[in-house]
This record gives C-alpha cells, sequence and structure tokens, in this order.
C-alpha cells in the first residue's frame, strides 16, 4: 500500500518521531535543530530561544481551555523548557469558510488573556482563509522567541541519582479532551491543565545548573517524555507509582476510556530532572509557583536499563513504561 | 480487602506446587501487565492470556471482509477503537490506513452513536462492526432494536460476536491444554452471573474464581484459586460480589435473547466452534450486513502469526517467531494491537527487569 499519513502520525509517539528523523530532519539539519529540545537556543547579540507549534485541536473549546490559550500556553511553554523566558510570539490562523465570527472573537480574546498572563506579546500574525471543507473550522500556528535565561539545560548532563520531577497532576487535559470528544454525556469535573508556566521556570531558574533538563509532556505524556529524556544512553529512570500525583477523576475517566494518564496530554506541566542535592529546593521553587502545588519527586535517574523507564508498581512490581506507538485508542470493554 | 503485600505474601505460603493459571479477559491481562504481577508470582504461579481479547479472537478473514466493505462508496464503517489498527491478511492493511486514503470509517464508543450516524447519513449505508463478548452483546442487541422501532433502516450490523463458554469448553478439551485453575472474567459475569460460570467447575473440573480488576483483586482471586488446588476440590467462587450477583444481569441476557441466536464462529487461532458466535434473529434479519450488503468470508490464509496459539495459553508471547518484528507500530497479528493483547501487554511492560 501507498505510505500516507495516519493518525498515528500525530500522536506524539513513536509514529511522530519517525517523521522527524525520515523525513525532517534530513531535509533541514542544522545544530539549533539537530538538538531536538522543545525549542532552539540561537546565537546573537544575547542568546535567543525559539520554538513553534500548530493547533488542529478538536473540540476547540474543551473544559478548562479552547484552541486560543492552548496555542499561546504550548509555544510559551516550549521555549521555557529550553530555558528562555519568552517575549514575542507570532500567530498564523487558518480559517475555514463558515467559521462563526463570534467564535473568532472568543478565541481572540482568550489568546489575548493568556499571552497577557504569560507575559507575551503577539507581534506579528497572518491569517488565511480556505474553502469550505478543506479546513476544520480553525487551525492557530504560533511561533515564540525568548531570551535565555537559564542556560545548558540538556539532557546530555543528566547524571546516575539524580531526581525526576513533575509538577502537579498528571494527564488531566488529554483525559479531559477525550471525555468531551467522546460526548458520553457523562458531567465530569475534569479540566484541562492548560496554562502558561513562565512564572513557575523563572522560580527554578534560581536552581541554576542543578536542574539538568526540563521538558512539557504534551503529546505522548510523561512517560513519552521521559523516555526521551534516556533514549540511546546509559541511563534509565525508575519511577514510583505511589508518588505521581494523578486525580482520581482522571484515573476514572481514563479507566472508562482504556487510557493510561502517564500517555495522556498535559498542557500546563513540566517534568524536570535535577541534581538529587538540590532537588528539595527545585521542589520548593516549583511549588511556590503558579500551578506547581501539587509538584512532587516521582523517580530518579539511575543505570539498571540503560534506556529505558522502569514504574515500580503500588503492588512492588516493576515493568516497562515505553513510549507511546500511536494514537491512543479507546477499548472495547 | 487485604492489601497486595500482605496477598502476596498468603500467596506464596499456600502449600501447593508450582501452578498455572489462566486469566481469560483482556482486562485482567492488561491489569496484571500493568501491575507487574508476573515476576512477582513466579515460579509458585505462570499466568497465561486466554481467549479474552475481543480483537484478539477475530480471524483475519473477518478483517479483510470489513476492509473490503470500507472501500464501498455507499458505506460507512463504525466501529470500536481497537479495531481500526487491526491489520487483515496484508501487513499495513488495516481500517485506520484505509480511511487515511479516503475511506469513510469513524470510530464510535457504542453501537448506539452508530444508530446516530445512520440517522444523520440517510443516503449511507452504516456498518457497526460488532466484537466482543457477552459484555458488548447487550448493547449491540439494544443498537439493533433501537434501528428496528424508530425506522432506522440504513443501519446494518457486521455480527462478530463471541461466546466464551464454548470456546473454553473446546479450549479445555484440546490436547495441550495444561492450565490448573481459571480467573474468571468480572465483566463477562456481570452479565452472565455466577451461575454463567458454574460449568467451569461442574464441568470442565477446573477451580474457578470470578476477579475484579484492581491489582488487589487479581491477587485474591490467584489465592483462592491456590486454595481450590491445594484442597483438590475445583469450585466456583465468586471474588468480585461488588459486581457480579448469582442471577447475572437478566434483563441484559433477555435482550441479548430476544435480537440473536447462537451460530457457529470461526476464533483466531481455535477454528470454528459450534455455537461459539450470535447471530441476527430471522425478526432482525434486515439489519444483518452480511445479508444486506453481500459480505464475503474469503478462506482463512496461513500466516507465520502465532497469535492463535498465544490466545489458547500453549505459547507466551515473547516465544512467538515475529515478537519483536510484529510491534504495536507495525503489527502483524492481533495480540499485539489491541490494549488488551497479550503481545501488546508484553512488548508494552516487558518483563522481569
Amino acid at each position: 500500500m501507498n505510505d500516507v499519513i495516519t493518525m498515528d502520525h500525530g500522536s506524539g509517539g513513536k509514529k511522530s518521531a519517525s517523521l522527524v528523523q525520515e523525513i525532517f530532519l534530513p531535509a533541514f539539519a542544522n545544530d539549533a535543530l539537530n538538538a531536538l529540545g522543545d525549542g532552539a537556543v540561537l546565537e546573537g547579540g544575547a542568546n535567543l530561544v525559539m520554538s513553534t507549534d500548530s493547533f488542529v485541536i478538536a473540540p476547540r473549546f474543551f473544559p478548562g481551555g479552547d484552541i486560543g490559550k492552548l496555542a499561546v500556553c504550548g509555544t510559551v511553554n516550549d521555549v521555557c523548557m529550553a530555558g528562555g523566558a519568552p517575549k514575542y510570539l507570532s500567530l498564523g490562523m487558518i480559517l475555514e469558510e463558515g467559521l462563526p465570527l463570534d467564535e473568532l472573537r472568543s478565541v481572540a480574546a482568550s489568546i489575548a488573556k493568556a499571552a497577557n498572563e504569560a507575559n507575551v506579546q503577539i507581534v506579528t500574525g497572518d491569517t488565511k482563509v480556505v474553502e469550505r471543507g478543506k479546513g476544520d473550522g480553525l487551525y492557530i500556528n504560533t511561533a515564540g522567541i525568548g531570551f535565555l535565561r537559564h542556560p545548558g539545560l540538556s539532557r546530555e548532563r543528566m547524571r546516575e541519582g539524580d531526581a525526576v520531577i513533575v509538577s502537579g497532576f498528571v494527564g488531566d487535559h488529554g483525559a479531559a479532551v477525550m471525555l468531551a470528544r467522546a460526548e458520553l454525556g457523562i458531567k465530569s469535573s475534569l479540566c484541562s491543565d492548560c496554562a502558561p508556566l513562565t512564572a513557575m521556570c523563572a522560580s527554578l531558574a534560581a536552581c541554576g545548573e542543578a536542574v539538568r533538563v526540563l521538558r512539557d509532556p504534551t503529546r505522548g505524556g510523561v512517560a513519552t517524555a521521559l523516555n526521551e529524556f534516556v533514549e540511546d544512553t546509559p541511563l534509565c529512570i525508575e519511577l514510583t507509582e505511589d508518588a505521581i500525583p494523578i486525580r482520581a477523576e482522571t484515573q476514572a475517566g481514563c479507566d472508562l476510556l482504556g487510557l493510561d494518564p502517564l500517555y495522556c496530554a498535559n498542557e500546563g506541566k513540566l517534568v524536570a530532572v535535577v541534581d538529587k542535592e538540590k532537588a528539595e529546593e527545585a521542589l520548593a521553587a516549583i511549588r511556590r509557583a503558579p500551578y506547581g502545588e501539587n509538584a512532587a519527586v516521582i523517580g530518579t535517574v539511575s543505570a539498571r536499563s540503560p534506556g529505558h523507564v522502569l514504574l515500580l508498581t503500588r503492588a512492588q512490581g516493576t515493568r516497562m513504561l515505553s513510549k507511546l506507538t500511536g494514537a491512543e485508542l479507546p477499548r472495547i470493554c | 480487602m487485604p492489601e497486595s503485600k500482605a496477598l502476596l505474601q498468603a500467596i506464596q505460603a499456600v502449600d501447593v506446587p508450582p501452578v498455572t493459571l489462566m486469566e481469560v479477559c483482556g482486562t485482567h491481562t492488561m491489569a496484571i501487565a500493568k501491575a507487574g504481577l508476573k515476576p512477582l508470582l513466579a515460579p509458585k504461579v505462570t499466568l497465561l492470556s486466554g481467549p479474552g481479547c475481543p480483537v484478539c479472537v477475530t480471524p483475519a478473514r473477518d478483517i479483510d471482509a470489513c476492509l473490503t466493505l470500507s472501500a464501498r462508496p455507499d458505506v460507512i464503517l463504525t466501529s470500536y477503537g481497537d479495531m481500526l489498527r487491526v491489520p487483515g491478511s496484508a501487513r499495513g492493511d488495516s481500517l485506520l490506513k484505509r480511511r487515511a486514503l479516503g475511506a469513510d470509517v469513524r470510530m464510535v464508543y457504542s453501537p448506539m452513536d452508530a444508530v446516530e450516524v445512520a440517522r444523520e447519513n440517510p443516503c449511507k449505508k452504516i456498518v457497526f462492526l460488532g466484537v466482543g463478548f457477552e459484555t458488548t452483546a447487550p448493547g449491540t442487541a439494544i443498537a439493533v432494536q433501537t434501528a428496528k422501532e424508530s425506522g432506522v433502516k440504513n443501519f446494518y450490523l457486521l455480527p462478530m460476536l463471541k461466546r466464551l463458554e464454548p470456546a473454553l469448553r473446546a479450549l479445555a478439551a484440546s490436547a495441550d491444554f495444561a492450565v490448573d485453575g481459571l480467573l474468571c472474567p468480572g465483566h463477562v459475569a456481570s452479565i452472565l452471573g455466577e451461575n454463567g460460570f458454574q460449568y467451569v467447575a461442574r464441568s470442565l473440573r477446573l477451580p474457578a474464581v470470578i476477579a475484579g480488576f484492581e491489582t488487589e483483586d487479581v491477587l485474591l482471586a490467584v489465592y483462592r484459586l491456590l486454595l481450590q488446588i491445594r484442597e483438590g476440590a475445583p469450585a466456583l467462587e465468586n471474588a468480585y460480589p461488588r459486581a457480579v450477583q448469582r442471577e447475572g444481569n437478566t434483563l441484559a441476557m433477555a435482550t441479548v435473547e430476544t435480537v440473536f441466536t447462537p451460530c457457529d464462529s470461526l476464533w483466531r487461532g481455535m477454528g470454528m466452534i459450534p455455537q461459539s458466535g450470535l447471530a441476527l434473529k430471522e425478526d432482525y434479519a434486515a439489519f444483518d450486513a452480511i445479508k444486506a450488503l453481500d459480505v464475503c468470508f474469503e478462506e482463512e490464509k496461513p500466516s507465520a502469526c502465532r497469535c492463535g496459539d498465544v490466545i489458547r495459553g500453549a505459547l507466551p508471547p515473547e516465544k512467538c517467531p515475529l515478537f519483536g518484528v510484529c510491534t504495536p507500530e507495525d503489527p502483524i497479528g492481533p495480540c499485539m494491537v489491541s490494549g488488551e493483547g497479550a503481545c501488546a501487554a508484553r512488548y508494552k511492560y516487558g518483563g522481569s527487569v
């Protein structure tokens, strides 16, 4: 059969990685891009950090946010993970013929509010309209530029013994959106965690070199993000299931849909690997910041099983936590 | 309920030689893998996965028939998510791939959603892929009834539903069946009741415990099975009373009986098993996609994939020659595709490390 793009290519898991490895990297390779961080550190007068992201989410409005808020937070957080203090955003919008103007106004208001909180300005933009049926209402692309505030963040600096921290409850965004999408008629208090992490990262920057690497575990979830830290390295990450903060309603929603919170997207969380001597300090820095009050140390870096993420289960069993392998599809029963 | 640590200690303390137990539900397979129980129970207890994953027991020829249906421009296929990634007899050919190439394939969470799709698309024929066991049969029956009662004439069911009892009887009668006890599926038992599983102890003479799906539920069931094995007295026990009653869900069973009648059915790796499927009764024949849309089933093609042996508990997933070549990203057999498949569980969660 002809190879075509399938939904799996957009999952954030292995198939997405294969697109990057086989098509984009060979075509565009350069030092800044090859590092494959959430954003790139660029040379210039002051070092710049740049990132871009596209947003095609359905439904466009979901509990806890909408495509506009997501388009700001997604790119802002990517710049933050690369050590940047985000400053400027571009905004590209692709509108489908027939989109109600009221909806566009509402999305614009949401973008403005999120940008204000994240302390970024929308400084350039573009709008295109496609014929009815050629788009899905509204797609947004944002690119963000920030100034380097927290230099040296790289998975290369991870060491045995380092602590792994997550900044709060895991899987809320993915579970909330999947539940909203399923239209199961279930009333749920579940909300997306969509939020800008600018203040949290500013707080963490005070820990300096003790912070080895940061990532926002969006598509593919915490499990996939941590796998990206250790794959092709002699290091292993060991997680303790009991220590991972998961809301009861997120777990219940995931159980209902046959999903795993560790593979569900987060849009307002970060995972950090930190020198164990400074782990408490970093944890306190995250907890002091907005959206960080439920942060927890969830594991350690070791050499037990190189290249893998292991989970010590509540029953004291140990299992591998692999990368997401395709779009999460709900189970039958 | 006691905590898992106490249960594990109790299990290790039961004075029996090493035993092999089978879980007959894909959700159990995943619960066991997610909690990492196998290495904790070995070598005293070996857990095998049985024919309890709805996607895994569906033969490749049925998937091929679905793929052929999806190519018809007048058809919208609706299915549970699990089925979309299962390849037919040609590697890489799945409903997900067909959708990317233009077929109208839609994921639904319930067969009732498929009836809704039919209402919204009166000029199309909407086919729901009816897979699953006694747990999904009632909902499927209600969807067919609803379509009939509300005059939705463009809704069709491709019946691939399975009944567990004939398959378990066939499995227990096979020459290489070497299992000392069964963890019975709590979900199916919530429909069929304790009564629906009495045959395991009485007729198959196997220790049997109906189990829930939390780690402690599974461990408790394993413990009770060991006690039965030690006493040499097979019986059916219900270790999931918070969901399973003696009589089961009589309303659900009656609905299934109104709409369906047992028929012979082909299982992957197990062949044709008499009375192990469900066909639409004459009153509902107009909704049968096989008749209405002339669905043809080819002969099941031979394959190096040994999902069939995995499903029967005769082969651990990692012993299949394709394990590792067949992966969740590029699966060959259904056991690697389904979230409940034994191979996917093994691949995704690994063994003892």
